[in-house]
């Protein structure tokens, strides 16, 4: 009798094994959806919509991919429905947001970690940059950092929010020059944070290069330093804070993909991490993405999943104290 | 006047086709309740991909202009506000149209949207570096006061008694706390997963606003044998220009309060028409006859709301600073043609913005004549029995909901509120009071926050928020509106008449 049951048990899991392999390869056979847990019309959004605007084609993954927008609560609405409802069958994937998604997972309050998601590829990386009004005394790094130092704790400077990117590179900022500032994290996000560095109501901010980079060739700001490895094309007379002699390497950089939930078939993992980096290659997206001031980076899944781990690692640390 | 020389751009084939296209897309998304001029805006970017940009913007801007006027629509027939800006038209407008002058509320609001709206953007054409300048003047506690200003109307707008219009605000405001927190990330009342992300407001908007009149649509229903027909009364245009003109009063307080309140980016657009109307209210004679049909109150409301598009766009365009969430959208739908805003943009991009601004006002008056040909039509929805108008306000109020964020969740929320509303009403209480305070709460609370954190690093908070011209005028403000609610009360207690 157990034979039998073991002899039927092997022979069904053939049948679905194959059943299972045959429905891989049709992947996919209908449109894709992908959730954005930022609202229509930030900048995860639009280059969302601008990344995955060639998926139909046939050489990416022929079905196209529909932008679903679950904001709220710094993206932990999209990401914990993301974690908890969604179908693992490849047909609904998420774009992710390091390292405000690992941030808010070691803070805690939230359903999901970097184990609840396995990555496909990375389409962008836009850097943290400290700005200042166009009128401000300060005109570089080591200015604001004196002014902190003569005045602890009176340097107001806003970013997007908490256990964001922009939180991130305030941290490593108090820890490296060793001082203590006062982070205004601001409610309406990064286009808030700028708008308080603009009308004065703070000394300073930390922003989005794409957005600073529009701000200061509108003449309303000046940048001062770039929380991140090299200098960036966007901005190449903007020097890193490692060349200012802060130690602050790319923690805060703001990393922009696709990833799926864990317990996705293999076989789909397989096949989007193949398709999708070609797609974010395309040349209709990296014309408007440059268009837009969004710098591009395309990573696959392996060089994801090293960063995240990096990530975690350093995040872990730098939030010890919170 | 470097604009006019533009205005060819707008009449070429191609961008004529879109500018109508535009409006009259707009005017139905703008009348389906739940489809709000952000989403409509935002629904329409990706097929300006394909336009040059100035015809892609030309599309943007009528969307933008015709959903708002559009919203009264449904806000004025069905009692369902399209979205925030439309809240004050139902109160009167709706009235309007239970007594047979559907037709006659209709085209009272969109000449009276026409004006506000041509206002606002002749605003933003001529006085744009001024205006920028005041914008920037509204920082953390200038906003809060500006919302706390808002709070105190709640006691006078729902038109029945100031303390339960209070309690009913004070409901709106502890609603408004339901969620994580923006910005520390806390849990507030999460009693279950559906409401981590808090209470949208436009599903609220459609359950407390659409879901008692249902319920009392189907409970006439089953008691009357006879369906008792509202008649229908056309109204001669005519007659509808000459009201609206001759209502100084409500569409010069309505056009100005619109378009200074317009301005403050994150305030404005949500409570422009409310604080219009309530002042209209307070400056009128008759004010006894707000709130029970009253043209002046649908001409205040709606010339409000339109005349805040105009100024709304001004942080946008001059400081890349986006004042309203449709701004948001708009400034991505700008960025995508590489057009990057600033005080320069009129200088670097006057090929594009132009058109996009003159294509507002054309947009404006296509907008309003579109508007009053269907106004006759549009207004014989009231013959439509009450059993089976129940069944199609509750198919919109669904669609509505689900459609904000397609998610059930907010049809859920949407169906309890509108439950929770139904026997509030039963005891005098009123929606609109309600969700002035959904909507007011988390912005005076946002902005005290992010006072208070700034105000520690400096001289403290009593400094930072009581100090200042602009602050004080603010604080005086509300100051009179509350002795104003207090007197009225005290009155109406004395001589035994509902104030």
């Amino acid at each position: 009798m157990k034979k039998l049951l073991a002899g039927a048990a092997i022979v069904l899991a053939a049948i679905t094994g194959t059943a299972q392999a045959e429905s891989h390869a049709n992947y996919p056979d209908r449109p894709v959806m992908m959730v954005v847990s930022y609202g229509a019309g930030g900048a995860t959004d639009f280059q969302a919509r601008i990344v995955t605007m060639t998926a139909g084609n046939k050489d990416a993954l022929g079905m196209p991919i529909a932008i679903l927008n679950k904001p709220g609560a710094g993206g932990r609405v999209g990401w914990n429905w993301f974690a908890t409802q969604a179908e693992a069958d490849g047909y609904t994937l998420s774009a992710y947001n390091v390292p405000h998604f690992i941030a808010q997972s070691i803070k805690g309050g939230v359903e999901y970690s970097t184990d609840s998601f396995e990555p496909i590829a990375n389409w962008g990386a836009d850097p943290a940059v400290f700005v200042v009004a166009a009128d401000s005394k300060f005109n570089s790094m080591a200015d604001v950092v004196d002014f902190a130092k003569a005045n602890p704790g009176k340097l107001t400077f806003s970013g997007a929010g908490l256990f964001v990117g922009h939180h991130i590179a305030a941290l490593q900022l108090e820890k490296a020059a060793d001082v203590k500032l006062a982070y205004i994290p601001n409610k309406k996000g990064g286009a808030g944070a700028m708008k308080a560095v603009v009308a004065g109501e703070v000394l300073g901010g930390v922003n989005n290069l794409s957005d600073a980079f529009r701000a200061r060739e509108a003449g309303t700001v000046k940048i001062l330093g770039v929380f991140d490895l090299e200098r960036n094309s966007f901005m190449d007379d903007v020097p890193t804070m490692k060349e200012q002699g802060f130690n602050i390497d790319n923690a805060s950089v703001n990393f922009r993909g696709v990833m799926v939930p864990k317990g996705t078939p293999q076989g789909v993992i397989e096949k989007l991490a193949a398709t999708v980096p070609s797609m974010f290659e395309n040349g209709r997206v990296a014309k408007r993405m440059k268009a837009g001031g969004s710098p591009m980076a395309i990573m696959n899944r392996e060089e994801v999943q090293a960063m995240w781990a990096k990530r975690q690692a350093t995040l872990e640390e730098l939030l010890a104290g919170l | 006047m470097e604009f006019i020389y533009y205005f060819g751009e707008v009449f070429t084939f191609w961008s004529f086709s879109l500018l109508l296209l535009g409006t009259i897309f707009g005017l139905i998304l703008g009348a389906t309740p739940g489809l709000s001029p952000t989403m409509a805006v935002a629904l329409a970017i990706p097929f300006t991909f394909k336009l040059e940009p100035a015809q892609g913007l030309i599309l943007l801007g009528a969307l933008y202009t015709s959903t708002v006027a559009g919203g009264a629509v449904s806000a004025i027939l069905l009692k369902i506000p399209g979205a925030p800006a439309n809240i004050a038209t139902t109160l009167d407008g709706h009235a309007m149209a239970q007594k047979g002058e559907g037709a006659r509320a209709l085209q009272v609001s969109f000449l009276a949207s026409l004006f506000g709206g041509v206002i606002g953007v002749l605003l933003l054409i001529f006085l744009t570096p001024i205006l920028a300048q005041w914008a920037l003047a509204f920082g953390p506690s200038e906003s809060f006061w500006v919302a706390i200003l808002g709070v105190t109307i709640i006691g006078t707008l729902g038109g029945g008694s100031v303390v339960k219009g209070l309690l009913a605000g004070c409901i709106g405001l502890w609603l408004s706390t339901i969620g994580f927190d923006d910005i520390l990330g806390t849990q507030r009342f999460i009693f279950h997963s559906s409401l981590s992300g808090g209470i949208n407001i436009i599903a609220a908007l459609i359950g407390l606003f659409a879901i008692p009149q249902v319920i009392s649509m189907f409970a006439k229903g089953r008691q009357t044998q006879d369906m008792e027909v509202i008649d229908v009364k056309p109204h001669s245009l005519f007659k509808s220009v000459r009201e609206v003109f001759s209502s100084v009063r409500a569409l010069g307080i309505g056009t100005t309060v619109g378009s200074i309140i317009g301005l403050i980016p994150g305030v404005g657009g949500q409570i422009a028409g409310l604080v219009a109307y309530d002042q209209s209210k307070n400056f009128s004679p008759d004010r006894k006859r707000f709130g029970k049909g009253h043209p002046e109150g649908v001409i205040a409301a709606e010339s409000a709301n339109n005349a805040m598009v105009g100024p709304s766009l001004v942080p946008l365009l001059t400081l890349s600073i986006p004042g309203s969430p449709t701004a948001a959208v708009l400034l991505g739908g700008l960025i995508i043609h590489g057009i990057f805003p600033g005080p320069n943009i009129f200088r670097d991009y006057p090929a594009v913005v132009w058109p996009f601004i003159n294509s507002m006002l054309i947009g404006q008056v296509l907008m309003c004549i579109f508007g009053l040909a269907i106004a006759g039509y549009a207004a014989r929805i009231a013959r439509v029995p009450p059993h089976i108008m129940a069944a199609i306000v509750l198919t919109l109020a669904i669609f509505g909901s689900y459609s904000v964020q397609t998610s059930m969740n907010d049809v859920y929320v949407m169906m309890i509120l509108g439950v929770g509303m139904y026997f509030l009403e039963r005891y005098g209480y009123s929606a609109a009071p309600l969700v002035l305070g959904l909507i007011l709460g988390p912005i005076a609370e946002g902005n005290f926050v992010e006072g208070s954190m700034i105000a520690n690093a400096q001289n403290g908070v009593a400094t930072y928020f009581l100090m200042g011209t602009l602050n004080l005028v603010l604080i005086l403000m509300v100051v009179a509106s509350i002795s104003y609610s207090v007197w009225l009360e005290l009155r109406s207690s004395k001589t035994g008449l509902p104030s």
